[in-house]
């Protein structure tokens, strides 16, 4: 039987924030989950973004589990932005990119950021120097 | 015609001196000729804007109600400790410092977000930082403990002090082991698969003025986005080493020691800049102008990145072991062209100094003389040159008894 891990960003309404939701996932589902962030207040929305494994069956499963309980579903898109202000343009980025996102202006020399051609594998983001990729979820 | 820096200083109060920055004076040369060109031009600009590791800030904190005697004590400005061991109400942060609880390398490659050079940042851009500290309690300074926010506003005095900038050449950092190394050249991968460099080339100040026949003790420059001055030479200034017909170094040779009222400078020329698995600093930009005395001193501005060489190294074996070896000579021209050869392979490069922002800088100061708005100093003392006979000597060890 196929696994499955995928990263999912669920928004929850006021009125589930109390129910154990992804304790059900587990017991019922025998699912594998790792959150990797969350932001749950009792009573009001709450957000989470997490790794969710298992077998491809049981996943279809706990989805529809989560989609019928009422927890909007958004397929994690994770996503490198070139904070431009905070960019120095100086171009260490440049040679560790395996894609060539970033690129030197010849006559500038100022350096550019191809989100297109991004695959997120989050490189630039921590050897940047002054700090300037940010990774958002 | 030699001319001299007082009578530049008049025609740029008349607002007619001739200013040009260390990339325009390189054609301009072409066209009209050496004489013509040091006839007609007054100043050339400079500018260099990257990660200077000796830099940080001294300040003056005011006196608390009842008073605290910092000096001797603890100090840390957003968690980051500051040197106490000064006057009652005095500290230094160095741009290198880091917060106690700070994983360093222990997470290895460490992350390094926050530092020192962080926190002259945050203050510089006029933001509040937590002053926290500790002390031991005198008859005249009784109190023990402080918490408070501060800014650059509530300070006495907040000034920047680099003991090393502005380096005159540097290595290209190159890897020739298996494994990726995590240095203060940025993150270099194995076997050769990249060349980090870090100057302005043909528009940093030192290439400019390669003997410092101009630039010395005093020299009125483009500091942190205000003004500055040359304070000394740099700690390491080692002005003897191999130079090309030219009189540029080819090897790291002269620095600057400089300083200036951090309170009129700009944050985004003093940038906390983090290295991966290394350690965290500031970026620091500085623009200094050359007065064009004679046609000697244009002559030296008019180098070009073709003409100045910089020597690879290995950053996994021959540099950490203090090695010489130098796996060959690369000009700046090549070095900017994306790709060099080493041992025979074709290597991408990158920069960790910010050629555009060495632009703006020298356009940011030409801009500043032209309208009248800095004049230029004459050093009181010059700088050791190579004449000095200064050796740079590495730390010899020795047992201790």
């Amino acid at each position: 039987m196929a696994t499955v891990s995928k990263r999912l960003v669920l928004h929850f309404p006021k009125r589930l924030t109390n129910e154990p939701i992804v304790y059900k996932l587990v017991k019922d589902f025998d699912l594998e989950f790792n959150i990797l962030k969350a932001s749950v207040t009792p009573g009001e929305e709450g957000l989470l973004v997490m790794e969710l494994a298992g077998e491809q069956r049981s996943y279809d499963k706990g989805v529809k589990y989560l989609t019928e309980t009422g927890v909007k579903i958004q397929s994690l898109s994770q996503d490198v932005v070139w904070n431009e202000s905070r960019c120095t343009h100086c171009g260490a980025c440049i040679t560790l990119c395996p894609t060539g996102a970033f690129s030197v202006e010849p006559k500038t020399r100022k350096v550019t950021f191809d989100n297109n051609k991004c695959v997120v594998c989050e490189l630039c983001v921590k050897a940047c120097p002054p700090r300037a990729m940010e990774l958002y979820f | 015609m030699a001319k001299t820096i007082a009578e530049i200083n008049e025609k740029i109060k008349k607002g007619q001196a001739v200013v040009v920055t260390a990339e325009e004076i390189i054609d301009i040369a072409k066209k009209k000729g050496i004489s013509q060109a040091a006839n007609e031009v007054d100043v050339v600009t400079t500018g260099t804007f990257g990660p200077m590791c000796s830099s940080g800030a001294y300040f003056n904190v005011g006196h608390t109600k009842p008073r605290i005697k910092l000096g001797g004590g603890k100090v840390y400005l957003n968690d980051v400790p500051a040197y106490t061991g000064v006057a009652a109400v005095d500290v230094f942060l160095g741009a290198t410092a880091l917060p106690d609880d700070d994983p360093k390398n222990r997470i290895y490659p460490g992350e390094f977000r926050y530092g020192g050079g962080h926190v002259i940042e945050e203050l510089v851009a006029g933001k509040d930082v937590r002053l926290v500290a500790t002390a031991y309690g005198t008859d005249c300074y009784p109190r023990r403990k402080l918490e408070t926010l501060i800014s650059i506003k509530d300070m006495n005095e907040a000034v920047l002090f680099n003991m090393r900038n502005a380096y005159q050449n540097y290595n290209v950092a190159v890897n020739l082991s298996d494994r990726i190394i995590y240095t203060y050249m940025g993150v270099l991968k194995p076997k050769l698969g990249n060349a980090n460099y870090s100057t302005s080339g043909q528009l940093s100040p030192l290439f400019n003025d390669p003997y410092y026949k101009t630039i010395g003790i005093g020299t009125k420059i483009f500091l942190g986005g205000g003004i500055g001055y040359v304070a000394w030479q740099g700690t390491q200034h080692n002005p003897s080493v191999l130079r090309g017909d030219n009189g540029v170094p080819r090897r790291g040779a002269g620095t600057l020691a400089v300083i200036g009222d951090l309170k009129q400078m700009k944050p985004e020329w003093l940038v906390g800049t983090s290295f991966l698995g290394y350690g965290c600093t500031l970026t620091v930009g500085i623009g200094v102008p050359i007065p064009v005395l004679s046609e000697e001193i244009l002559r030296y501005t008019l180098v070009t990145d073709a003409e100045i060489f910089a020597p690879v190294v290995d950053y996994a074996e021959a540099y950490p072991q203090r090695k010489p070896d130098i796996l060959t000579e690369i000009s700046y021209a090549e070095l900017k062209s994306g790709t060099i050869k080493v041992q025979g392979q074709e290597v991408p490069t990158a920069s960790l100094s910010s050629y555009p922002g060495a632009v703006e800088i020298a356009g940011i100061l030409k801009e500043w003389i032209k309208k009248g708005e800095f004049l230029l100093t004459e050093p009181v003392a010059p700088l050791p040159g190579v004449e000095s006979g200064i050796v740079f000597k590495p730390l010899e060890e020795r047992p201790i008894p």
